[in-house]
């Protein structure tokens, strides 16, 4: 037992579902359980925060960490794993480019608290309430991945990252395997490479009108961007084996960008202008920067909108 | 390879140019301070030899290894330093240039912005410039045969000087004959020779020409390939005559069954009729007839008598069945001289041309002057009567803004040809009405003068409108006359509209076709309007004549001479060298998904089916860096504009001292 290597698991601002991905893992968990010792696992098992904090400084042989930072708390566990940890990787979406928490960024802390709370009573970092002392975790005003508050080592996309993805990320751990630091654990091609409707694109493709998927019947097998659907296939890191467009849906770009592109939705955004017949097509796709930065705006050369606070 | 790196920095005065508003010796001093950066001077011309010795002796003796001047527009002398570093023994592509002129000295006049400016720049280079990486040009072999695509004056002349040197050149043109709007004039100003004279000895020459193949009916259809190499598709349109049996006897045309001409003749400005079966004119090229299928009854109705083919007999030139042919040639350039449409008169309604029979445009004047004319040279107006007064309207659809805002070049001193001719021919009074009278040409103002003197009313003002001054067809010009502050009415016989010239009304559809640009004027673009005036952005193509511009005789002659000068220089330079900074697909990474296929401008880009990848055949890439922006997952790299070192750029920009 002691001969295995340690590894954390850990959730910051995330929905859930990447622990729900390693749990999927099914038989596979059973494996991964036997070749390495779980020593933190706050969704499945029950250890504490100073059952981390005990351990020597890089005693872990990994930290998997899912979700963005937005919290003083998520920040604080971020560094405290960072350092515990020889690797650490940042797992799924959120992490790897702030996800669909980071569209939080197009306002500020304040903004987001108040569709919840009434102005009256907003949560505080910190207030007396009979005669204690309470505090909460701050909230910041702006989601950041992971690197951009702690160095990260590799990163797991997707949003979930796919059980193939996992399980490679993880032998390639154990096998000693793993590619230069900095990398994302998917193949470095666009999802086009992999999409079963790759032959059916026209070389000469012009998009007049763009429709959201219950707007019409989506032919199975015909490249989604010829029907006018907006798929960001072509501009997203492939490696997940389009399970959505195998599900008739378009990709949304979970896995992010290629390690060519510094700037997902640009990119994206630039590759659809291309397609599309004229700026009235472009004008007419809903939510911009939820379509093209869904999950990478805090991870995007802008990061946030401009007139947020400090970070 | 950072450490390593040893950049000189050059500021250069450019005289007053730069130095009377940036500080250039304090940019000097400053870019000698940054990292990389092993020394940095500025002198007053770093383009003159001994600038250009400068930079050399430094790379030899203080071992720089990158080099950066801040001078002028890369446009005008970047391959002036990329050939400094050669020689020295550098790698161009080490080289990077800051355009400290156009883009500071010359736009501001705060001279400590621009200074700042100007070191913004010059960080921004030296950042940059560490990234390069060596480059090497691509050589293409240059195929020795021309097309030239428009048989007017201006094609003929090029076609001719082409072919002398020994050059095959194929000659393609839209109608049945050769000679373009020269053919249809009468005299030539300022000296007043005989157009046909001058032009019909040349026409035969090219028909004659060993190294001319002559196309005519024939229109350019696809142009594939690359400077040097182009692969060119011409569609030869059916003559339902034989070119080479046919003798120009013209007995079919008077044998055909239409015994009156009642088409309108084209080439005669609908002045007269011609019949199905037809030549233009009589010195047409070739001397060949024509048939013109709308008209002739043969294919409108299958029914008739061909007394033609009886009259051809034996020697069997008339073929009915004749069809459309492709043609597919190589050449190695291609000059296109394709020339101009005359402004429609009908497009300024108060002249009243189309509605007022006794009002012309003068190409239509040029015809009744020509004694090869529908009138033999008689000046009879439409309702059979002379003109004993005339006016001639300049300007008409040039320096307006609601038509075409230029000077059509030609018109007043057409105007004056004509005003000369009409007086010689019918002793009419002739009044000339001119915005400003433009002869800036050899003779040109003499000719004026003569013209004025034979006793020409030169009334400045601009006509603003023609309507009829009573019932027997006469017409009343209203003018404001600017010379003496007074609006007048002046009564004559026949108007004459002074039409400008406009771009071919097909000039876009060419322009695509041929890959090069129309200025908004819509003529063809040229690729500098003073050092390279023939040239285009497209490599091996070459422009002659009006469909750069409105421009006389002469001044078309001239541009084809040096049109077919540029395509004798690039042919028998033998072989080409491409400039490096092309785009590349990184085949690994590609994940064909096709997104830059159509967006390239050039058609450079495939799709390789059996690889499922684009690519790009770097000889017909122009850099222009479309591909590299749509490219979705970032797969496709251009040379000298790598993300990093744009982005270096850019960092360095915003990085202020």
């Amino acid at each position: 037992m002691a001969d295995k290597p340690k590894v954390a698991f850990y959730w910051c601002a995330a929905c859930g579902g990447c622990e729900e991905a390693i749990v999927d893992l099914g038989e596979g968990l059973l494996e991964v359980a036997a070749a390495v010792e779980i020593v933190f696992w706050p969704v499945a098992l029950d250890f504490k925060r100073r059952d981390i904090e005990q351990l020597a400084d890089h005693s872990l042989a990994a930290a998997f960490v899912n979700g963005a930072i937005r919290t003083g708390e998520q920040e604080e566990m971020a560094r405290l794993l960072s350092a515990k940890a020889q690797l650490l990787f940042a797992f799924g979406s959120c992490a790897h480019l702030g996800g669909i928490p980071g569209l939080a960024n197009l306002f500020t802390s304040r903004e987001v608290l108040a569709t919840a709370y009434p102005p009256d009573n907003f949560p505080r970092h910190a207030c007396r309430d009979n005669g204690h002392a309470l505090e909460l975790p701050e909230l910041f005003d702006t989601v950041r991945p992971l690197d951009q508050v702690v160095p990260v080592d590799y990163y797991v996309p997707g949003c979930p990252p796919t059980p193939r993805i996992i399980q490679s990320a993880l032998q390639a751990l154990l096998s000693d395997t793993l590619p230069p630091r900095g990398s994302v654990l998917a193949p470095d091609v666009a999802l086009c490479e992999e999409c079963p409707r790759k032959d059916s694109r026209p070389p000469d493709l012009t998009v007049a009108a763009f429709h959201r998927p219950h707007q019409i019947v989506i032919d199975e097998e015909k490249c989604m961007l010829a029907q006018g659907i907006l798929c960001l296939g072509p501009a997203t890191r492939g490696g997940c084996e389009a399970p959505c467009i195998r599900g008739n849906m378009p990709c949304t770009g979970c896995f992010g960008p290629t390690s060519r592109v510094r700037d997902f939705g640009g990119k994206a955004l630039s590759a659809v202008a291309s397609v599309a017949a004229d700026e009235a097509a472009l004008e007419a796709i809903p939510d911009p920067v939820g379509a093209f930065y869904r999950y990478s705006l805090p991870a995007s050369l802008l990061r946030r909108k401009k007139n947020g606070g400090d970070r | 390879m950072h450490d390593s790196v040893r950049v000189g920095v050059y500021v250069c005065h450019c005289g007053r140019n730069i130095e009377g508003t940036i500080d250039v010796r304090e940019v000097a001093e400053y870019a000698a301070t940054l990292p990389g950066v092993a020394l940095a001077r500025d002198y007053r011309y770093m383009c003159s030899d001994p600038g250009q010795e400068l930079i050399r002796q430094d790379i030899r003796d203080q071992d720089l290894n990158r080099v950066v001047v801040a001078a002028c527009s890369p446009c005008l002398h970047e391959k002036t330093f990329r050939h400094v570093l050669e020689q020295a023994g550098l790698n161009p592509y080490f080289f990077q240039m800051v355009n400290i002129r156009e883009h500071a000295s010359w736009v501001h006049e705060d001279r400590r912005a621009a200074t700042v400016k100007a070191k913004d720049l010059i960080r921004a280079a030296v950042r940059r410039v560490r990234l390069h990486r060596p480059l090497e040009r691509r050589q293409v072999s240059i195929h020795p045969d021309v097309l030239v695509v428009g048989g007017g004056i201006a094609g003929i002349h090029a076609a001719l000087t082409l072919a002398n040197s020994g050059k095959h050149v194929y000659l393609v043109e839209r109608e049945p004959t050769i000679g373009g709007h020269m053919a249809q004039f009468d005299k030539t100003f300022p000296t007043l020779d005989c157009a046909a004279c001058i032009l019909t000895p040349k026409m035969t020459a090219v028909k004659m020409h060993p190294k001319i193949t002559l196309w005519t009916l024939s229109e350019v259809a696809r142009v594939e390939g690359y400077v040097g190499n182009y692969q060119v598709t011409v569609r030869r349109k059916p003559r339902y005559v034989l070119e080479d049996v046919c003798i120009g006897c013209l007995e079919c045309i008077e044998a055909c069954v239409y015994k009156q001409a009642k088409v309108p003749d084209a080439f005669n400005v609908g002045l007269s009729k011609r019949k199905p079966v037809y030549i233009p004119f009589p010195q047409a090229v070739p001397q060949v007839v024509v048939i013109d299928p709308e008209t002739c009854i043969e294919f409108k109705s299958g029914r008739c008598k061909k007394t033609c083919v009886e009259v051809c007999a034996d020697r069997k030139a008339i073929d009915f069945h004749q069809q459309e042919e492709l043609k597919t040639i190589d050449v190695g350039a291609i000059i296109l001289a394709t020339g101009f449409q005359v402004f429609d008169g009908r497009r300024l309604p108060y002249y009243g041309y189309g509605a007022y029979p006794n009002v012309y445009t003068a190409l239509e004047v040029e015809r009744l002057v020509n004694a090869a004319g529908p009138t033999a040279g008689e000046i009879v107006m439409r309702d059979g009567r002379r003109p004993r007064s005339v006016g001639i309207v300049h300007c008409v659809g040039s320096r307006d803004v609601h038509t075409n805002a230029y000077c059509s070049r030609v018109c007043c001193m057409y105007s004056l040809k004509l005003a000369h001719l009409i007086k010689e021919r019918t002793s009419a009074e002739v009044y000339n009405f001119y915005i400003d009278i433009r002869a800036p040409g050899k003779g040109f103002e003499e000719f004026y003068n003569r013209v004025a003197e034979e006793g020409t009313y030169l009334v400045r003002g601009k006509v603003a409108d023609v309507y009829p001054a009573d019932h027997d067809g006469r017409l009343m010009l209203q003018v404001e006359d600017t010379l003496l502050g007074m609006v007048r009415k002046i009564p004559v016989d026949m108007v004459v509209l002074a039409t400008g010239l406009e771009p071919q009304a097909d000039a876009q559809q060419v322009r695509r076709l041929f890959n090069i640009s129309c200025s908004t004027e819509g003529f063809f673009l040229e690729r500098h309007p003073k050092l390279a005036p023939v040239s285009t952005f497209t490599e091996g193509i070459f422009l002659a004549g009006c469909c750069q511009g409105p421009k006389d005789i002469p001044d078309s002659v001239a541009q084809a001479g040096a049109a077919a000068g540029e395509a004798l220089a690039l042919i028998d330079a033998g072989s080409i060298e491409l400039e490096p900074n092309t785009a590349h697909v990184l085949a690994e990474a590609c994940s064909g998904c096709k997104t830059c296929v159509p967006m390239c401008p050039y058609q450079a880009i495939s799709f390789n089916e059996t690889e499922k990848k684009a690519q790009i055949n770097e000889v017909l890439c122009k850099g222009c860096g479309t591909c590299v922006a749509a490219c979705p997952s970032g797969s496709i790299q251009q040379n000298l504009f790598e993300d990093d070192e744009i982005f270096e750029e850019i960092a360095g920009v915003l990085e202020y001292a």
